[in-house]
C-alpha cells in the first residue's frame, strides 16, 4: 500500500493545476485528428524540460490518459476517430449520435474509460513484478500471432459482406507494404518520392475516415439534405452511470483485454479497442445490435483503450521496454529527467514514480469530470451546418496530417486515400478493415520476418513459430476466431432464410 | 501625432535594413534544426539539450527550434534537408554518423558528404556487445567459441540496417571470421528488448542505453578505441582480441546544406562548440546519460572523410 503515501505530493496547487490543464488540453487534443496520444505526449516533452521530474511526468501522464479518451469525442460526433485506439468506438458511437443520442454515447464513453483506466492503474500498482516477467515472454513470434488474431476479425467488422470486408482488409495490408522493407531496408512500391516513408498509420486513419466524411457532408449540403439532429440525447448522469454499470460483462471484457494488451510490448490501444469490441460482441446478448448503435460496444472499446494505459507502463518502468507506442515516447520523457527505468526504479526513485502513478488515478477522475462536462455541450457540434462542418474537418485533417511528420507528401497521401475511400464507401466498402489492415499489416510483416530470421538461425522457423505456451494459446485463439466467424455467419443466414 | 511617429519608425526600419548587408545581421531570427527521427528518441532529445543555450548573446544569439521529419530510417528527413532546406543558415540539420554516410553509399539518396557541410559535433555513443543476464557467455571469446561450433546460430540484434549497430556487427563478423546472423529490429529499444528477453543470443546496442539497463544485461565489450567512462570495467573489442575500431560509434552533431554562405558557416562553426560545452548543457547531458564529445568543424570534416572511405570499402559487397 506504499502508493497511498504519495498522494500528498499530488495534491499541491501546482500539480493539481498541471493535472487539470493537462487533462483538459488532452481531451481537446485527443479529439483532433492527427494529434494522437503518441503525438501529443511527444510534443509536450520539450515543455517539461525545465520542470521537476515528478511535475513533468504528472503532466505527461495526464496528457496520455486524457488524449486516449478524447479521441472518442470526434469518433462519436463526426465519425472521425481521434486516434487509432478509437476506431471501434466510431462504429457504434457515431450511429448513436446520428439517432440523436450523442450525449448518451459520450457519457458511456467517459464513464467506461474511467472504470477501465482506474482498473489499469491498479493492475500497475499491484501486479507489476509478475506482469513484467510475462511481458518479456512476448517476442516476435508471439506478436506475429497477436497480429494474425487481429486479422481474423477484420472481415466481419462493419462490412456489408464478408467478401467486401476481406477485399478492404487486403487493400489495407497492401498499403502496409509500401516503403522500407522491415529487415533489409530496401524501398518497395515507392513509385514516387511521396511514398518514400510509406503510409503512416495515422495519415491513413485521417484520410480513410475524415475525407469521405468531408465529401459526404458537401454532397448533403448541395443536395439540400441538411440533416438536423433535433436532440442529442436526454440521458441524465445517473441513468448513464446505471446503464454502464449494468453492462458488467462488456466492462470487464474491455478492462481485462485492455490490460493484457497493455503489457504486450508495442501493441497498444489501437489493438486493444478492436479486440475488446470483437470479444464483447461474441458473448453479448445484443450481438445483432452491434454496429447499429449498441452502448455495450462503446463500453467495451473505451474501457479497453483506457485500461491499456496503466499496464503499458509496467514493462516501461521496470524493463525500459514500452508497452505501447505512446509509452515508447514517454521513455524519452523519463530519460530527459534522468529517471532511468529498471527493476530498482521503485527503490531508487520512489518519490517520483509513486507520485506519478498516484497522479494517474487523479487524472482518471479529472478526465471523467471534464469529459462529462464537455458532453453537455456536444449539441453545439451536432448543430453545425454541413458546409461549415466539412470545411472544419478538412482544415483539421490537413493540419493534423502535416503535423505528424512535418511532411507535405503525407497530406497528398491522406487526400488520395480519402477520395478513393469516398467512392469505395458508395460501393459498400468500410474504412475500418482498411485501416486495420494497415495497422496489422505493418506489425505482421515485421514480426514474421524477424521471427523467421531468428527461427532459421535456431534450426527451424516453423518450429520457432509453433512452439511455446503463449504461441499455442494464440494459435488456438486464431482458429477459434475463424471457426466462430464462419459458424455465426452461417447461423445468421439461416435465421434470415 | 501617433501616425506620424509610426511612419517615422517604419521609414527608419526600412532605411536601416537597406543600409546593412544581409549577412552581417545573421542570425536575426530563430534557427531551425531538422532531426530525421521522431520526437522522444535519443537523437531528438539530445538535439534539444545540445542546443538549449543557443539564445545566449555570446553564443549563437538566437533560440533554436527542432523540426522532426522522421521516415525510412532517417532517409526522408535527410533527403529533404539536402534537396529542399533553405541555404541561408536558418535551417540546420542533425546528422548521425555512420548512418547517413552508410545509407548514401548503399542507397540512391539525395544526400552525401559532398552536399552537406558539418558545423560541430556534440555526442558520441559507441556500440556495445551485450548478452542477456542469464546468458552462459561471459566474454567475447566464449561467444565466438560457441559461434564457431554452431555456424549461423548466434543471432545478434541491432537497431536496423546500415546504422551504427549494423556497422559494428559487420566489422565484428569480418574481424572474427565467425558465421553470425544479424537481426535488424525496428529500432534500438526493440533490439534491446530482444537481448533482455533472450530472443537473440546477443546484440549490439547503444552504450548509453545498455549502461542504464545493466541489471538485465551483461556488457561484453565496447566497439571503440578506448574504454568508456560510464563502463570502466568493460574491455574494448580490441582488448578482447577482435580487431574492431571506432567506425561504428554513433556521432551526432549539426550541419548545413552546401551552398550556405561561407561567413554563415564560419560564424556557426565558431559558436557551436562553445554552445555544446556550456555548463548547464553539459550537466543535462550527463544527468540524462548522453555521452558527450564536442568536436570542431575541422575535426568533423576529417572524421566524415575517414568514415566515407572506410564504409565504402566495408559495404562494397552489400550493395
Amino acid at each position: 500500500m506504499e502508493f497511498l503515501n504519495y498522494f500528498d505530493n499530488v495534491f499541491t496547487v501546482y500539480h493539481i493545476a498541471l493535472l487539470v490543464g493537462g487533462t483538459f488540453a488532452g481531451i481537446i487534443l485527443g479529439a483532433l485528428p492527427g494529434l494522437s496520444p503518441t503525438m501529443s505526449v511527444a510534443l509536450l516533452i520539450p515543455f517539461t524540460f525545465h520542470m521537476k521530474p515528478e511535475s513533468g511526468l504528472i503532466l505527461l501522464g495526464a496528457m496520455y490518459t486524457a488524449t486516449v479518451a478524447g479521441g472518442a469525442i470526434s469518433a462519436i460526433l463526426v465519425n472521425v476517430p481521434g486516434a487509432p485506439a478509437n476506431i471501434a468506438t466510431a462504429l457504434d458511437g457515431h450511429k448513436m449520435a446520428q439517432s440523436g443520442k450523442a450525449k448518451n454515447a459520450l457519457h458511456y464513453c467517459f464513464i467506461s474509460s474511467f472504470v477501465g483506466g482506474v482498473f489499469g492503474v491498479f493492475i500497475l500498482i499491484f501486479f507489476t513484478p509478475p506482469l513484467a516477467a510475462l511481458s518479456l515472454k512476448f517476442m516476435s513470434t508471439e506478436l506475429f500471432w497477436v497480429a494474425i488474431l487481429g486479422i481474423t476479425i477484420i472481415a466481419t467488422l462493419d462490412s456489408k459482406s464478408v467478401i467486401k470486408g476481406l477485399l478492404s482488409g487486403l487493400f489495407g495490408l497492401m498499403l502496409a507494404t509500401i516503403g522500407e522493407h522491415p529487415t533489409n531496408a530496401v524501398e518497395r512500391f515507392v513509385f514516387t518520392d511521396h511514398l518514400e516513408s510509406g503510409v503512416h498509420i495515422v495519415v491513413g486513419l485521417i484520410g480513410l475516415f475524415a475525407m469521405p466524411q468531408v465529401w459526404n457532408l458537401l454532397e448533403n449540403f448541395y443536395a439540400k439534405k441538411n440533416q438536423v439532429f433535433s436532440a442529442t440525447g436526454d440521458a441524465t448522469l445517473i441513468q448513464s452511470f446505471r446503464l454502464v454499470f449494468s453492462k458488467i460483462k462488456a466492462l470487464s471484457i474491455g478492462s481485462i483485454i485492455g490490460s493484457i494488451i497493455g503489457i504486450i510490448p508495442g501493441a497498444g490501444g489501437q489493438i486493444a479497442g478492436i479486440v475488446a469490441y470483437d470479444q464483447s460482441k461474441k458473448v453479448s446478448s445484443n450481438r445483432e445490435n452491434y454496429g447499429k448503435g449498441e452502448p455495450e460496444a462503446i463500453i467495451a472499446a473505451e474501457s479497453a483503450n483506457n485500461s491499456m494505459v496503466g499496464p503499458s507502463l509496467i514493462p516501461l518502468l521496470t524493463l525500459s521496454i514500452p508497452g505501447s507506442p505512446t509509452a515508447a515516447v514517454l521513455l524519452g520523457g523519463l530519460l530527459i529527467h534522468g529517471i532511468f527505468p529498471g527493476h530498482d526504479i521503485f527503490t531508487k526513485n520512489p518519490e517520483v514514480v509513486w507520485t506519478f502513478i498516484d497522479s494517474l488515478i487523479i487524472a482518471q477522475i479529472l478526465m471523467l469530470i471534464i469529459g462529462l462536462f464537455l458532453s453537455r455541450h456536444s449539441k453545439w457540434i451536432m448543430k453545425v451546418p454541413d458546409n461549415y462542418m466539412a470545411v472544419g474537418i478538412l482544415l483539421l485533417a490537413v493540419f493534423g496530417t502535416y503535423s505528424i511528420q512535418n511532411n507535405y507528401s503525407d497530406v497528398l497521401i491522406m487526400f488520395t486515400l480519402g477520395t478513393l475511400m469516398y467512392f469505395g464507401s458508395k460501393a459498400g466498402f468500410s474504412p475500418v478493415p482498411v485501416v486495420l489492415g494497415l495497422i496489422l499489416g505493418t506489425m505482421t510483416e515485421e514480426k514474421f520476418l524477424l521471427g523467421n530470421l531468428i527461427g532459421n538461425a535456431k534450426g527451424s522457423a516453423f518450429q520457432h513459430f509453433t512452439s511455446g505456451t503463449i504461441n499455442i494459446v494464440l494459435i488456438s485463439l486464431c482458429i477459434a476466431s475463424i471457426v466462430y466467424g464462419v459458424y455465426s455467419s452461417r447461423k445468421s443466414k439461416k435465421i434470415k432464410a | 501625432m501617433k501616425i506620424v511617429n509610426i511612419t517615422k519608425l517604419a521609414l527608419l526600419a526600412i532605411a536601416s535594413l537597406m543600409l546593412m548587408p544581409a549577412q552581417a545581421d545573421y542570425p536575426e531570427k530563430p534557427i531551425g534544426v531538422m532531426v530525421a527521427y521522431g520526437p522522444g528518441g535519443a537523437t531528438d532529445f539530445q538535439a534539444r539539450i545540445a542546443t538549449l543555450a543557443s539564445g545566449k548573446a555570446d553564443l549563437i544569439g538566437q533560440p533554436i527550434y527542432i523540426l522532426n521529419k522522421p521516415g525510412a530510417g532517417g532517409r526522408t528527413g535527410w533527403n529533404w534537408f539536402a534537396s529542399e532546406a533553405s541555404q541561408d543558415g536558418y535551417m540546420l540539420g542533425a546528422y548521425n554518423v555512420p548512418h547517413f554516410i552508410a545509407q548514401s553509399i548503399v542507397f540512391d539518396t539525395k544526400y552525401n558528404i559532398d552536399n552537406l557541410e558539418p558545423i560541430g559535433n556534440w555526442g558520441a555513443d559507441p556500440a556495445v556487445l551485450i548478452v542477456g543476464k542469464d546468458s552462459p557467455f561471459n566474454t567475447v571469446g566464449e561467444l565466438l567459441a560457441h559461434a564457431e561450433a554452431n555456424p549461423g546460430a548466434v543471432t545478434i540484434s541491432g537497431a536496423g540496417k546500415f546504422v551504427g549497430h549494423h556497422i559494428a556487427f559487420l566489422q565484428f563478423a569480418k574481424a572474427s571470421g565467425a558465421n553470425l546472423t544479424y537481426i535488424p529490429a525496428s529500432g534500438g529499444v526493440d533490439a534491446l528488448r530482444m537481448v533482455k528477453a533472450g530472443e537473440t543470443v546477443a546484440g549490439f546496442n547503444n552504450l548509453s542505453d545498455s549502461a542504464r539497463s545493466a541489471a538485465d544485461l551483461k556488457i561484453l565489450a565496447v566497439a571503440d578505441l578506448t574504454r568508456h567512462d560510464y563502463l570502466p570495467d568493460v574491455p574494448t573489442l580490441m582488448e578482447s582480441g577482435v580487431d574492431v575500431d571506432d567506425s561504428s560509434v554513433n556521432f551526432r552533431g549539426l550541419m548545413v546544406p552546401s551552398g550556405t554562405p561561407q561567413d554563415v558557416v564560419d560564424y556557426l562553426a565558431s559558436k557551436v562548440p562553445a554552445m555544446f560545452n556550456e555548463k548547464k548543457t553539459q550537466g543535462k547531458m550527463k544527468s540524462t546519460n548522453s555521452p558527450s564529445r564536442v568536436m570542431s568543424r575541422d575535426e568533423v570534416i576529417a572524421m566524415w572523410n575517414e568514415r566515407q572511405a572506410y564504409l565504402t570499402e566495408l559495404l562494397a559487397g552489400l550493395k
